[in-house]
This record gives structure tokens, sequence and C-alpha cells, in this order.
């Protein structure tokens, strides 16, 4: 048995198998459901309930999705140019704490159509830093950037924890270890009144729509993938590999800062060490899903974000171990991935 | 058999080294005194001494040939191939190679020396096969021949120039004097000088792995020289950029179409626009032009006869000749003043080869100056006006193309252009 290349990929197969993932992922979790001696069936509805049955749920999915299409843009640029992006959650928490600290303190009187913008800037600005450092080491030392991005991930979270226990610290948190929080001036609008959902998934959709733009259009865009594709046959054709890079990983670490600054402004106004479920990490997996196109994030986001909130009303509903949401949505990654990966692939004996 | 290319664990030692593979993977115990009386035997048999005990890191280049030799014979190898034994060694170390080889021949085992140094193989062996396109051109035994003897069976007697129009070199349009390339601390090529005119082909033949790639790599803007000068239309130019050549009118054919010619995941019109993207023809304000790139490429798939894409279509599903044709096309279209060509057919079939030919031979006679690289050494002949051979990193000087015989040019291939220096002075 081996596999085999598609010359082109069947529209029939990528509508169909997706939903097929899905039934495939939902038949293995009812096993673990039907042990744990709940409804099979009920427990299938009820991830549909949790997930889109009310204005609520639906809210919550999208407040949950938007900075998750984010940080699936990061790593869907960089994984593009075959930068190994994987600090997308210390870059979210760097844009985080940045954002705190600019907008609790001297700006926070500014004027809202002024300072959102401006802590949007600073919070993009501090992931791209974050990631310029690993990419450094890459082109200066032929550092293997996976690790070193990954291991940022830990010292941005310490830094960040430094900071909402230190000189960042709330004195009217009665003692937990937060930030101070951002001015009113810094709080997103929300998009529907009476939720928690926030102008921050407009930015986010904005964001894929000209990334996409930015991939398919542009001089940089058809570079980023050359280099990308085959650095040998980029550096052939003149691409400034260095510089292709630089601005791919500027690109991605900003967009997980601007995760992280549009969760604070938007949803919590203050930055704990657990602002993030892994958001970074997520980031990877819906980019992979969405096998790395930018408008394809926005689905697989939403997607994951469902499964997330979903199996989480179907835990609390049937009273089931959380733990078996968990796997449920583990396992619909996994299977979307196999089934994706199926569209590209036939098996052949 | 002895690679090229040891495959040893450097950070075991030499008796481990041998003894892996040998043992089965479930028996708990390990027979290491046995082994290591067999291997002091056979180190003392041969004369290879090396100390069971030292860790492979530590040991020479040398000593390590040694210990994959060992190797095999510890297996009971009867019959030794070495393929290229002496590229990595230093002429001390290939003479005690020599002698080893000599004794363990004498104690009844068989040897195939797998060499293209003249010198090396008239030491070592006993008798010599000459393979040339992989067909068995000649065996001699070593008192019946000679190093000219072989160099010509190596060439063989092909050598028909087609007919074609006489050269008729203009100006010098790209000059290099003694430069040399010095990569991870080896010269890759050391002290190189040639010349290209205007309308004529210098063609740059050699036996695979002898400064090509590095040479292409130079004038394609990809390496930069350490050491020399370089005149590009009468310009001193210390280092070759890929958009400054393509700027000043040079084509670029490189020896991987696969790997650095073409990118097989973008589609054929990225592929011809995108070593000059940067020109305001295919992109402004940083956009590219899509619509004049897709019309580049659909002259290009015309002009140049590609078959089996649109503009539009996946690179990688265009046969190799039919690739190949496409990246002449994106050089050739604009009349470049110098064409650079390394190894243009390599694994093209017939047609596509004589496709690439004709086009080669057009731009030449259109003005353009074709710097030829190619270890195909009737392609030279046909193609070129000038030869010079490329040996261990090093340019002979040139003859004319009408001068050469098969026997100077495998003298000048195997590194003995000395012995021909006297009747040189074509260029």
């Amino acid at each position: 048995m081996r596999l085999e290349r598609r010359s082109h990929r069947p529209l029939f197969l990528v509508l169909v198998s997706p939903l097929i993932a899905i039934a495939a992922a939902l038949a293995i979790a009812g096993i673990l459901i039907a042990m744990a001696g709940a409804p099979v069936l009920e427990a299938y509805w009820r991830i549909g309930v949790g997930a889109f049955g009310s204005r609520l749920a639906a809210t919550e999915t999208l407040t949950r999705a938007t900075p998750l299409i984010l940080t699936g843009l990061a790593a869907a640029v960089a994984f593009r140019a075959r930068l190994w992006n994987i600090g997308a959650e210390g870059q979210f928490y760097v844009g985080a704490i940045t954002v705190a600290a600019l907008g609790s303190g001297a700006l926070s009187s500014l004027p809202g159509a002024v300072l959102i913008p401006i802590l949007f800037a600073a919070g993009a600005l501090a992931g791209m830093v974050l990631m310029l450092l690993p990419l450094w080491l890459r082109l200066r030392f032929s550092v293997d950037e996976v690790v070193t991005s990954l291991l940022l991930n830990f010292v941005a979270v310490l830094f960040v924890s430094l900071l909402i226990d230190g000189v960042l610290k709330d004195p009217l948190a009665f003692g937990w270890p937060q930030s101070l929080p951002v001015g009113d001036h810094a709080l997103l609008p929300k998009l529907i009144a009476r939720s928690r959902l926030h102008i921050g998934l407009a930015v986010a959709v904005a964001a894929a729509v000209i990334i996409h733009l930015v991939q398919s259009r542009t001089v940089f865009g058809m570079r980023s993938r050359a280099a990308g594709l085959s650095p040998a046959g980029a550096v052939f054709a003149g691409v400034p590999f260095g510089r292709t890079l630089v601005m791919v990983a500027c690109l991605s670490g900003g967009l997980a800062g601007l995760s992280g600054a549009i969760e604070v402004m938007g949803v919590k106004g203050y930055v704990t060490t657990d602002l993030s479920p892994g958001y970074g990490y997520s980031g990877i997996i819906v980019a992979m899903l969405a096998n790395l196109h930018p408008v394809g994030v926005i689905a697989a986001t939403v997607f994951t974000a469902a499964m997330f909130v979903g199996a989480d009303g179907m835990s609390r509903a049937l009273g089931i171990p959380s733990y078996i949401a968990d796997v449920t949505v583990a396992l619909s990654l996994l299977t979307m991935l196999i089934a994706l990966f199926l569209t590209q692939y036939r098996i052949r004996r | 058999m002895v690679h090229q290319h040891f495959s040893l664990a450097p950070n075991l030692t030499v008796l481990d080294n041998i003894m892996t593979g040998t043992e089965k993977l479930w028996s708990f115990k390990s027979e290491t005194v046995t082994a290591r009386t067999k291997l002091l035997g056979i180190v003392q048999r041969f004369g290879l001494d090396v100390d069971p005990d030292a860790r492979l890191g530590d040991l020479s280049v040398g000593e390590q040939q040694r210990v994959e030799i060992l190797k095999a014979l510890y297996n009971d190898a009867r019959i030794l191939i070495l393929d290229e034994p002496t590229a990595v060694l230093t002429n001390i170390e290939a003479e005690r190679l020599f002698r080893t080889l000599k004794e363990m021949a004498r104690q009844g085992l068989s040897l195939i020396f797998i060499s293209h140094k003249l010198d090396e193989v008239m030491a070592a062996a006993d008798r010599i096969v000459v393979l040339r396109g992989g067909k068995v051109a000649a065996e001699r035994l070593v008192g019946q021949t000679s190093k000219a003897d072989l160099a010509e069976l190596m060439v063989g007697h092909r050598v028909t120039r087609p007919v074609r129009d006489q050269a008729a070199p203009g100006a010098v349009v790209f000059e290099v004097t003694g430069v040399t390339v010095r990569q991870g601390g080896v010269d890759r090529l050391k002290d190189v000088s040639f010349h290209l005119c205007a309308g004529e082909t210098l063609g740059i033949i050699g036996v695979s792995g002898n400064g090509q790639t590095t040479l292409a790599h130079l004038v394609s803007g990809l390496a930069k020289p350490s050491d020399g000068g370089m005149l590009l239309f009468g310009e001193p130019v210390a280092n070759l950029s890929v958009r400054g050549l393509i700027e000043s009118g040079v084509g670029r054919i490189p020896e991987d179409r696969n790997k650095e010619g073409a990118i097989g995941e973008m589609s054929i019109w990225e592929n011809t626009i995108l070593e000059r993207v940067w020109s305001p023809a295919f992109s402004k304000y940083g956009l590219v032009n899509r619509k004049a790139g897709m019309a580049f490429a659909e002259r290009i798939i015309a002009d140049f006869d590609v078959r089996g894409g649109k503009p539009a279509s996946r690179t990688r599903l265009l046969s190799g000749g039919n690739m190949q044709k496409l990246i002449l096309g994106r050089n050739l279209s604009d009349r470049p003043r110098i064409l650079i060509a390394a190894q243009p057919t390599r694994g093209l079939d017939e047609g596509a080869v004589a496709a690439v030919h004709a086009r080669i031979l057009e731009a030449r006679r259109q003005g353009t100056a074709v710097l030829l690289i190619s270890e195909d050494l009737d392609e030279v002949i046909g193609l070129a006006d000038r030869i010079q051979a490329i040996v261990n990193g090093r340019l002979s000087p040139a003859i004319a193309a009408e001068t050469a015989d098969p026997r100077r040019l495998g003298l000048m291939m195997a590194g003995e252009w000395r012995q021909t220096e006297g009747a040189v002075n074509a260029s």
C-alpha cells in the first residue's frame, strides 16, 4: 500500500470529507460517552446545542474563535514560508501584557478611536520582536526555530507572571496575580449587545482576507511562497531569502501579538496567566486544518471553537467527565487532518 | 563495499563500529572478546593498524577509511569494492592505501578500485576497465597501456563536429581573473580565469564533481568570490547578484532544473516571472501584475513549444524536457547578452536535447556569449568554440574546439594539461 499524490483535488471530496471526519470523530467519542453511561445520541445533540443552540452559545463560540483566528493566521503565514513559528503562545502573552501596561497607564486618557489602534500596533509589535529573536538565531547561527520559538513561550509566560505579580500587579485584586485593568477607552466595542462578542472578530476576519490578498497578489506573497516551497529555487530566482523571512516573521509574530492584545481589550480587560487556554498551540492545529489557507483558517477556527464550546456544554449537561469533551475535540481534529490529507493523496495498493 | 562517504558512527569506538550489525538484535550478550581477537588478526594480517578502542570521531580521515575497509574484511569480504577511495585522502595516506591494497591482492583478495584519476589507477591496479556512457569501452593490463592511451579511451572516438557557422567572436563581455571561491574552509574554485566573447561559446568540460556546481553558482550570482576579479561588460563587479545579472542581460540555466530552475508547486506563469518580478513590467507598488505574467508565460509556451501545461497549471506537471524549454524560454525571450548554461540537457530525451541545442546555437548566432558547463563531452564538442577543462576546482587553459582530439581532451579532463600546454595558444 502506498500513497499517491492526486493531480487535482476533486471539489466533491473537499466538501464531503470534513463531514465524514466529524462523523468518524463523533462515532469514536460515542464509545467513550457510552462507557461513561450517558445516552450517546443526546450527547451529540448537546454538542450542537452547546455550540450554536442559543444566542449565548453562538456568541460564545465566536468570542472563543476570535483570538484563535489570529493565532491560526500567525501559524499559517509562517508555515507557508516554512518558518516554523511554534511561539504564538508566547507572542500572544507579550502582546497582551504590552496592552495592559500601556492601556492602564499614561495613554489610558486618550479617546478610544486613537487609543485602540495604538494598542493594537503595540501588541503586534511586541509579538514581532519576540518572533524576530528565533529568526535571527536561525539566520545567523542556523539554530532550529522550532526549539527556540517553543522555549520562548515559557520565557514569555514566566515574564508575564513576574510582571503581574510585581510592577503591573492590580492592588485591588485581593492579592490575585492579575495585571492592572486597561482603561475604559481601551475596551473594544461590542459587536452584539448583551454578549461578550466584540469587534475583535471583525478585525480577525479582515486580517484573514487581507492576508489572503497579500499572499495571492503581492510580490512579497509570491516570494514568501517561493521561499517556503523551495529555498534553493527561491535563491536561484534572486528572492532575498533572509529579508523575506524577516517580513514573514514580523507578520506572524505580529498577528499572534495582536491576538493577545484583542483578547485583553475585548474580553477580560486585564491579564492573568490563564488568559489563553492554549490559543497559540491550537492556532497551529487550526492552520493545519485550513491547509494553511488564510480564509480557510476562519472556517477551521469556527469548527474548532464550536467543538470546544459544544463539548464543554455536553459534559456539563450530561454530567459526564469533562475529559470526554477534550477527547472529542482532539479526535475531531485528528480525523479532520486525516480527511484533508486524503483529499490530497489517494491510497494505492 | 567501501563507499566514498563513510557509513560510520563517530561517537562509537572502532570495535563497536565494526561489530555493528554483525550480532543479533535479541541476543543479550555481546561477543566483544571474540570480535576483538578476530579484528586484531585482520589488522596484523594486512598491516592496517588502528586502535580498536579509539573513538572513531577522533581518528583522521585516512584512519576512518581503514576502519571501513576493516569492517568489510571483518564480514569476511572476498571482493572489496572501493569507490573513489582517494578522494578524501592526502597523498601520503593514498600511497599507504595503495600498499595495503597490493598486500590484500597478494593474499588472495579481489579488489575493484573505482577512480577517475589516471595516476592512481596506474599505481593501484593490475587490470583496468574503462567505462564510458554506462558501457565497457576497453580493458587493458597495466603493463600494456599508458595514461595517454587511457585518456583517449575515456573520451572515445566519436569526436565529430556538426557543421555550423564559423564563430566570429565579438567583444569580450565577461572576464574572470584569478577567482577563488572558498566555502566552509575549502577552496571549491582555485585561481580560475576565463573570458566570454559575444557570439561565441565557451565550453567547460570535466568529470562530475570537480567544481562545476560552484562555477555555475559563481556566474549565476549565488556564490561569492573570496579572491580575484571579475569584469562584466567592462565594469568591475565584486559580487554578482541575481537581480544585477538579469538587469544587465544575463540568462541563467541552472544545472538542477527541479531544485533550482523551477518551483514545482508554483504555476508556470509564476515560475516564468519569479526572477524578474521586481521589474515594472510585472509588478507595480508591490502588486504582481498577473495578467502580464500570464501573457509572458503564454508567449514562452508558444515560442518555445512547451507542451503539457497552461500558464496557470502547476509546473511540476511538465516533463523534464518541457520544463527545460520553459526555463530556456524565460531566459532567451529577451535576447540576453550572456547565457550561462549548466548541464542544460542532463536527463533529457533525444528530441528535447536537439531542441535545447538548437536554441543555444541560435542564441550564439544572434550574438549572445554562451558559457556551457557540461559533463557531456559530445555536447561541448558540438556547441563550443573554445574548451576549458575543470579539474579539482582549477581551470585548464582554453583550446580551440577545432584542435580538440580525444587524447587531448582526455588529458585535460585528467588534469594533465601541463603536458599539452606547449601546444596550447588557441585562445
